[in-house]
């Protein structure tokens, strides 16, 4: 029965495993090492130059910059979301008032779920050119445009979305939002759809009105998945490079004058532009910390019995 | 189970209203029909919010550049497939091209290798095979950009940097640890009966693969085929950061997604928007396609890949 196991699953599983520790476990940890190194990237020759980098990093006015983006990110992207998402999934699972089971969604929930979804399965290219026409600076934007059609726009003044250092983050957040809001509704469907129905229909008895059985009865049990999504999105936005580099002015992104600046967009500019190698190693072992960080502190608080259903 | 047992109070003053009409607007009143049609019109609202600016820019493969750039709303004149082929002339077909080489190769190989890791990983009793599941699995936490900068000089030493081999290398390897997460509980799933009575039978290990589990596990396969043509076809930041001239001489290898943002930054069409657009419509049309068609198991796919 087990002739020749063994050799089958080494078989298996060596190219596999091989591919997977060269190209992607042996570069998370060569990046821990590197970040105590002066290495430029152009040679194989460096220094060990033990917390130098770090240092660096505590004194550099860009990075501190940068990390209080992804900190407001970290705060705004996750919970705006979460809260637009959950309003979404309950509308379209339990919203609905008056079918035979007491329980459904609104009109249209299978159209919603097609269309909201949509925007994950694109591209950031896509994201990229789509956005920066309709953010473009003058009146040819689909803001600007529409707000001048409706006349709310200065014909003469109008708004710079992606140059101005006041509202280019917020512009950033809106698209990040604009995208994950219907991957987070499908999520939180999925976790709706496994509630039992007979504890909605015992509460709409009871005669819960809409906000009651949300807060009182969908919140509860979706608490996990919730909780779930928060790490994700935190993880998101902790590299919200891709956007923030096609989107804003400057090499890499983070323009103007670095007023949307993130770890991840000055990471790159010191690894590809400024030859900075090991400090760029060094940025991208904050990220993995602070990573780490959130994922526990979120798990650690919301913390609750788990229900059972 | 105790969260909905303790109602308030409130609730007893809400239930006379409520007899007698089992379905029906009446139910909950007036608070009921502000709050439906707030929401309705946000649902609305949202949809249009999502569609509208893509039907923008795919209107836009129709204007001309001066239509576009004059102001928002300008309805094209003259409905011709120009843009498209101006648009495939300064790039996107060899970006398309590019693409489709990579994931030609790509694609299966990365069903294969993650098939036959899941595989193992799932029906075989071995030393250290959680510990393998584990570590699979933890490689899809942290983003691909902790591991950017050395895996740059990684495929720099193996000579692959702006190659296609390089580039399938990566994607597979990228793609391995949620392929092998699916599809490892898709295995498990499946009836050993099967399994057994082929290897009494005298089928060697490889053959029950081959012929019996992997047949057996196609839905599965799809969904996670599914979702890796997705991600491969949308990846940007890999290709970005690997597929890179190497030298003067060196061909331009770059990816669609990759390309149109190269071109887009670099200018190349300051003066041709049309042809940016027709190059965006390119790339989103087998995406739109895959999706609408797979609907379900995009989302369902895509949901798997978070709740790990």
């Amino acid at each position: 029965m087990h002739r020749k196991k063994y050799p089958f699953i080494a078989g298996f599983l060596v190219l596999p495993v091989g591919l997977y520790v060269l190209l992607v476990i042996w570069p998370y940890l060569q990046t821990i090492s590197y970040s105590f190194t002066d290495w430029s990237g152009a040679s194989q020759n460096f220094n060990f130059v033990g917390l130098d980098n770090y240092k660096d990093l505590a004194n550099d006015d860009v990075f501190i910059k940068a990390l209080q983006h992804n900190a407001l990110l970290l705060v705004l992207v996750p919970t705006l979301t979460i809260l637009l998402s959950l309003f979404f999934a309950f509308m379209v699972n339990v919203g609905g008032r008056g079918g035979a089971g007491g329980v459904s969604g609104v009109k249209g929930s299978a159209f919603y779920r097609v269309i909201f979804f949509f925007p994950q399965v694109l591209s950031i290219a896509i994201l990229a050119i789509l956005f920066k026409a309709v953010y473009r600076g003058d009146d040819s934007g689909l803001i600007n445009g529409t707000l001048q059609a409706v006349g709310l726009g200065d014909k003469n003044n109008p708004t710079e979305w992606l140059n101005d250092p006041d509202l280019v983050l917020w512009c950033i957040v809106f698209v990040m939002i604009w995208a994950g809001a219907g991957f987070y509704m499908v999520l939180f469907s999925a976790a709706m759809q496994s509630i039992p129905k007979d504890i909605y229909e015992a509460a709409l008895l009871d005669g819960a009105g809409r906000f009651q059985t949300f807060f009182r009865v969908t919140l509860p049990l979706l608490w996990e998945t919730i909780q779930t999504a928060w790490v994700f999105l935190a993880i998101l936005s902790m590299d919200a490079f891709l956007l923030i580099s096609t989107l804003t002015s400057q090499d890499f992104g983070g323009g103007p004058d670095h007023s949307s600046e993130v770890i991840s967009t000055y990471l790159m500019r010191n690894f590809q532009t400024y030859s900075k190698s090991g400090y760029a190693c060094a940025m991208g072992v904050v990220m993995l910390l602070l990573t780490l960080i959130v994922s526990i502190v979120t798990l650690r608080l919301s913390r609750r019995d788990r229900i059972e259903f | 189970m105790t969260a909905p047992a303790t109602q308030p109070p409130v609730t007893k003053a809400k239930v006379p209203s409520q007899r007698g009409s089992g379905s029906g607007p009446g139910r909950d009143g007036m608070e009921g029909r502000t709050l439906n049609a707030f929401s309705h019109g946000f649902l609305v609202l949202w949809a249009v919010m999502i569609v509208l600016p893509l039907f923008w820019i795919l209107l836009g493969n129709f204007k001309t550049d001066s239509q576009i750039k004059s102001s928002a709303w300008t309805w094209p004149t003259e409905w011709t497939f120009d843009a498209f082929q101006r648009g495939w002339e300064k790039g996107v077909g060899d970006y398309l091209l590019n693409t489709l080489i990579v994931m030609i190769v790509s694609v299966p190989l990365t069903m294969l290798l993650g098939a036959m890791a899941a595989y193992v990983l799932a029906r075989y009793d071995f030393v250290g095979n959680r510990f393998v599941y584990y570590f699979f699995v933890a490689g899809s936490m942290f983003p691909v950009f902790l591991a950017l900068v050395p895996l740059y000089f990684m495929v720099d030493r193996l000579g692959m940097l702006n190659t296609y081999q390089g580039l399938i290398l990566v994607y597979v390897a990228y793609s391995l640890p949620f392929t092998v997460f699916y599809l490892h509980s898709f295995f498990r799933t499946l009836p050993t009966a099967v399994h057994e009575a082929a290897v009494i039978d005298g089928a060697s290990h490889t053959r029950v693969f081959f012929q019996i589990m992997v047949p057996m596990a196609k839905p599965g396969l799809i969904s996670v085929g599914i979702f890796n043509v997705l991600g491969q076809w949308n990846q940007y930041i890999l290709p970005l950061t690997l597929m890179q001239k190497q030298s003067g001489g060196d061909e331009d290898r770059s990816m669609l997604a990759q390309g149109l943002v190269s071109l887009m930054n670099q200018g190349n069409y300051e003066t041709d928007l049309p042809a940016l657009y027709a190059g965006m419509t390119i790339s989103m049309i087998p995406v739109l396609v895959v999706y609408l068609s797979f609907q379900r198991q995009v989302q369902s796919g895509l949901t798997a890949a978070t709740i790990k």
